[in-house]
């Protein structure tokens, strides 16, 4: 590799010089000169790396002398580059987007077609896979990894208590048996995000319409692929995990019943497990190795219950403007949405707000769907969202990543009249919210008066390896300022 | 106001003369056209001498004294020797309203027929609406790009839009834009008739709507100027259902935003578009018939807007295709195909399934009805008016066809609304006996993306084929905005400026913009073309700083000419150079 820097620079100002590689020991013993580097240019005088904005040639094209190969960007300016040779573009060492010091080969053209395999060999010397390789890498562990171990078990539990044997573990898996014809339909920014997440368009099953592949889909598949081989333990607990805090009150009112099982046929009998309730019943065990804590905090609500009765006609639902607050005081606390790491030695920060609310299941599971970037997504598109999550929550028919993907988990039984209680946190989070009912309080006003408010009351468990008690004081005290003040949402 | 009464006598007339004996109103007009022939160009202009009478109080004598005499067709229409109008303008788009403005500072008397809207597709279906959409589209995506905003130390919180308000607004300005036509021509005396016109004659002008017996008549006037512009051309195999798929004319009402729209033909309507639509979210798909992207643009400007414009932003693109088989779908429910064909080959080559289409594919001239075989004159074989520099209409023989001009797209010379509007201009100044002819050349063309393209003259492909060609040494001199104080205060280094120009001479052939609001900054550009100012004459002109301005004022400086061989090679004013008349779009 050094020997490609040493003819780097001399008098070459404008224009790339490619230099006969001088073969530094290296394995392959071929014709020196077959294969030639080009080098990034020194645009500018006060240039030290530049950034390649777009290759004007592809790998096996033809290349003349003086002809723009590469466009690249300085400090200064873009400037298309020309070669210095003549010959086939063997491969390209840098990528468009990519930078490169100086002088630094970013390409290989060969002298003729037959020396093509040995400028994919160089390009390969140089630890960046050539063009031709490059889908294969990544390739492999997405089809791997993708029907492996986080889909699974993630899925199983939330929809094992369906009378229907096939139920949500269809969606992740790769099959990709949405389009009859077996053709691949992405839309642009999908195709976009799949080539930047390095993800196989193929290995998807579209959720859009007839089959599409839409942007999201391959998000839920990048971060299926993501939460796999890095956090083994995380990803089933996750799963499950939203479940335990609700589960311990919720699930008796609405879910129950639904089942049409009377009370007097359950009397003196055991029952095993169904899968989800095992996986619940797992997921409680795991949490008490968490040390948690609980911080409550009472918030008047009078304004932001004006604005649900303004918004409401705009199909504005309150889990939505909780949802929304939420988001916008954890963008300043990133704390309260990071995660311990699995082995307790460190904090994982979040790059994306992702709040996950408790809906119960109308057989009596219980699942989690995902609002993400809850901070940044308006509020009527929060509603549609929650909307269709609900909706496709119902007909278990959301994606792993849409319930399992929650790095902040709120839990609202004030619909019930529940004043407070507190939920149990989710393992591979730092905190659950739990919302109660907002009553009209006499409270003292501050000028001196006795007034009525409505208020509500909210508690927050939060593991204290990672939050201490004055971080989820200050997160409340600003959720109760958002709250208060729902202007900014 | 005589004269206008007459008129509405006249159409009162023919009103019943068309219910009771139609077909005898096609004689006579007939016998005008024969007889008009015959008498050719030989017969000294009569008509002048009525004209201040018929055009009242205007400013007329002056400005018509320096006439000589021109030749003309007798008037043997129904007003005898008089005519009812000096100018009539079949279609009041911009180009039609430029030309009546200036046809009133000459002096004449002006009536314009319109059979839509008046402002014509400018205004109500082109370039007005789509700077709405623009403008709110662009303020979304700007106040979306939050690490833009955080490079400058803005924090915004979540922004939204409403797609009903964004497209009112577009809807509420060319209202307001057609309104302040309406005005300016009314406070200017120009009479608006409502009809669809139809040549009678050389100088006669039947007008009318279809099915309305109570609009409608005949004017005869001594000059006539054909701008009725043009419609979304729709290529063959695409059936336009105005929901799934669709032109420019449904898209500006924004009535929904697919998630996914498919772009045929990517020109300055689909780039406007594309910026739109994924402004708000939605992911585009280009379909371009030719190799590259943007075709007609210099190629160095387009690669750049690919990577500002394209790239980066949920676009892709298919090139080198036509769609040849669109099927359109139900919103919503059932996707649009669109069957994709190799434009060399002819070969089907691939077929993608979106949410809409819009067909973005140029514009067809709107002539269709003019009867022009009336002056003997046909369109050609796409629908254009045949014309010559002086925008008089040519016969089928190529010969001019006294007293009518055609201008704008109805013409298909520069489909542009200021180019209409400065060929409207340049048309009125010959029919006042005062020779013009529009140096297209010096027309300025914007593309009001975020950020903006805007370009003057040729590409430098077709600069380089000149260089060889006539044997001059071409110069470039290229800028970048990563350099202007004032882009980067706004944080849009992005973009570049490039001038050709002779290295001899200092002729400005072409400069091209891509930036922050290059398609203001041009006309720095443009008006030293049209007035044939030369490198070395406005390489020392001041721009304050600091502005983007000295975008220009770099391109400038950085021009440098071969030393004069002979000292007067430089100081010689080229002949192509040679000063234009300014004409200022109205």
């Amino acid at each position: 590799m050094q020997a490609t820097r040493v003819p780097a620079k001399a008098g070459v100002s404008s224009s790339v010089k490619a230099v006969p590689s001088i073969r530094a020991g290296r394995r392959c013993l071929v014709v020196p000169n077959a294969v030639k580097e080009v080098f990034m240019p020194a645009l500018s005088s006060t240039m030290t790396e530049g950034k390649i904005v777009s290759w004007l040639k592809s790998v096996g094209d033809k290349v003349k002398k003086g002809e723009a190969i590469v466009v690249v960007e300085s400090d200064k300016a873009d400037m298309d580059v020309e070669s210095f040779s003549e010959g086939i573009l063997g491969a390209i060492v840098v990528q468009e987007g990519e930078r490169a010091g100086v002088g630094a080969p970013i390409a290989f053209v060969a002298e003729n077609a037959s020396d093509l395999e040995d400028a994919k060999k160089k390009a390969a010397a140089f630890g960046v896979p050539a063009a031709a390789a490059a889908p294969v890498a990544p390739a492999a562990p997405a089809a791997s990894a993708a029907p492996a171990p986080a889909p699974a078990p993630a899925a199983a539990p939330a929809a094992a208590p369906a009378p229907a044997p096939t139920p949500v573990a269809v969606a992740p898996a790769p099959a990709p048996v949405a389009r009859a014809d077996g053709r691949v339909v992405a839309t642009p920014y999908a195709k976009q995000l799949a080539k930047d997440l390095k993800v196989d368009l193929a290995t998807i099953a579209g959720t859009g319409p007839n089959g599409r592949i839409t942007a999201a889909d391959v998000e839920a598949r990048a971060a299926g692929k993501a939460a796999a081989p890095a956090a083994p333990v995380a990803a089933p607990a996750q799963a499950a995990a939203p479940a335990p805090a609700p589960a311990a009150a919720k699930p008796a009112a609405p879910a129950a019943p639904a089942k049409g099982t009377t009370v007097s046929e359950l009397r003196g009998t055991t029952k095993p497990f169904t899968t989800l309730q095992a996986a619940v019943a797992r997921n409680m065990n795991e949490s008490l190795k968490v040390p948690e804590f609980r911080v409550s905090y009472s918030i008047v609500t009078d304004k932001l219950d004006a604005l649900y009765q303004q918004l409401k006609p705009k199909g504005v639902t309150m889990t939505a403007l909780l949802a929304k607050a939420c988001g916008v005081a954890l963008a300043k606390h990133p704390l309260l949405y990071a995660a311990c790491t699995p082995d307790g030695n460190g904090i994982t920060y979040n790059a994306n707000i992702n709040v996950a609310l408790a809906v119960a299941m109308p057989d009596g599971g219980l699942i989690t769907p995902v609002l993400k970037n809850a901070d940044s997504t308006d509020i009527y598109q929060i509603s549609r969202n929650w909307a269709d999550l609900v909706k496709r929550a119902r007909s278990k028919q959301l994606q792993p990543d849409e319930y399992n993907s929650g790095n902040f988990t709120i839990s609202n039984l004030g619909m019930f009249g529940v004043d407070t209680f507190d939920a149990i946190l989710p393992p591979g989070t730092a905190a659950i919210l739990a919302v109660g009912g907002s009553k009209p309080t006499v409270v003292a006003t501050p000028d001196g008066m006795i007034g009525v408010k409505k208020v509500m009351n909210v508690n927050i468990t939060a593991d204290h390896r990672i939050v201490y008690g004055a971080d989820a004081a200050e997160f409340l005290q600003t959720l109760k300022s958002v709250i208060e003040n729902p202007d900014q949402l | 106001m005589a004269a206008s009464m007459a008129a509405t006598q006249q159409r009162l007339a023919l009103g019943a003369k068309q219910a009771t004996c139609g077909p005898a109103a096609w004689v006579r007009p007939a016998k005008t056209t024969v007889s008009a022939k015959r008498n050719g160009a030989v017969i000294p202009d009569v008509i002048l001498g009525c004209v201040p009478m018929l055009a009242g109080s205007r400013r007329v004598t002056a400005s018509r004294a320096p006439q000589q005499a021109r030749s003309a067709v007798l008037a043997q229409a129904a007003s005898g020797d008089k005519f009812d109008y000096d100018l009539v303008i079949i279609g009041c788009g911009v180009g039609g309203h430029g030309a009546a403005l200036h046809a009133v500072e000459c002096g004449l008397k002006v009536a314009v027929i319109e059979g839509h809207d008046i402002g014509g597709t400018c205004v109500n279906r082109g370039c007005v609406p789509s700077k709405a959409l623009l403008a709110a589209s662009g303020r979304v995506r700007e106040m979306r790009d939050k690490t833009h905003l955080a490079a400058m130390g803005v924090q915004v919180g979540a922004v939204s839009f409403d797609r009903q308000g964004i497209a009112s607004h577009a809807k509420d300005l060319a209202t307001t834009i057609q309104g302040n036509l309406r005005r300016s021509l009314e406070a200017l005396g120009v009479d608006i008739l409502i009809g669809q016109a139809k040549f009678v004659g050389n100088q006669r002008v039947r007008y009318g709507l279809p099915g309305r017996v109570d609009v409608g008549g005949e004017v005869t006037a001594r000059d006539v100027i054909i701008a009725t512009g043009s419609v979304p051309f729709v290529p063959p195999g695409i059936p336009i259902d105005g929901k799934t798929v669709f032109t420019s004319d449904h898209a500006l009402k924004l009535e929904w935003l697919p998630n996914w729209i498919a772009i045929i033909g990517s020109g300055y309507i689909g780039l406007e578009f594309s910026d739109v639509y994924t402004a708000l979210g939605t992911e585009v798909t280009f379909i371009e018939a030719v190799d590259n992207l943007m075709p007609g643009f210099d190629r160095e400007i387009a690669r750049l807007a690919q990577r500002l414009l394209i790239q980066g932003r949920p676009i892709d693109y298919h090139t080198g295709v036509i769609a040849s088989k669109v099927t359109p779908g139900v919103p919503g429910v059932k996707p649009v195909v669109i069957e994709l064909t190799d434009f060399k080959t002819k070969e089907k080559v691939d077929e993608i399934e979106v949410d809409a289409c819009l067909v973005a594919t140029g514009r067809a001239p709107y002539t269709n009805g003019l009867n022009l075989g009336a002056i003997s004159a046909a369109t050609d074989r796409r629908g254009f008016v045949p014309v010559n520099e002086k925008m008089q209409v040519l016969d089928t023989l190529g010969n001019v066809v006294p007293h009518v001009y055609c201008i704008g797209d109805a013409n298909g010379k520069y489909m542009l609304a200021h180019a209409a509007s400065a060929q409207g201009i340049s048309a009125v100044e010959n029919i006042c006996n005062r020779p013009h002819v529009l140096n297209h050349l010096s027309i300025p063309a914007a593309c009001f993306t975020h950020p903006e393209v805007s370009f003057v003259g040729v590409t430098q492909e077709k600069a380089e084929e000149m260089a060889k060609e006539q044997g001059f040494k071409l110069g470039v001199s290229k800028t970048s905005f990563k350099g202007n104080s004032k882009a980067l205060a706004e944080k849009e280094g992005d973009g570049m400026a490039k001038m050709l120009y002779r290295k001899d001479t200092g002729e400005i052939l072409g400069v091209h913009i891509i930036g922050l609001h290059a398609a203001d900054l041009i006309h720095e550009a443009s008006n030293a073309i049209a007035t044939g100012q030369r490198v070395q004459d406005i390489k020392f002109n001041v721009h304050a700083h600091p502005t983007l301005s000295e975008v220009l004022d770099e391109l400038f400086k950085g021009a440098h000419l071969d030393a004069p061989q002979n000292g007067h090679a430089a100081s010689t004013v080229p002949v192509a150079a040679k000063p234009q008349p300014a004409v200022a779009a109205a």
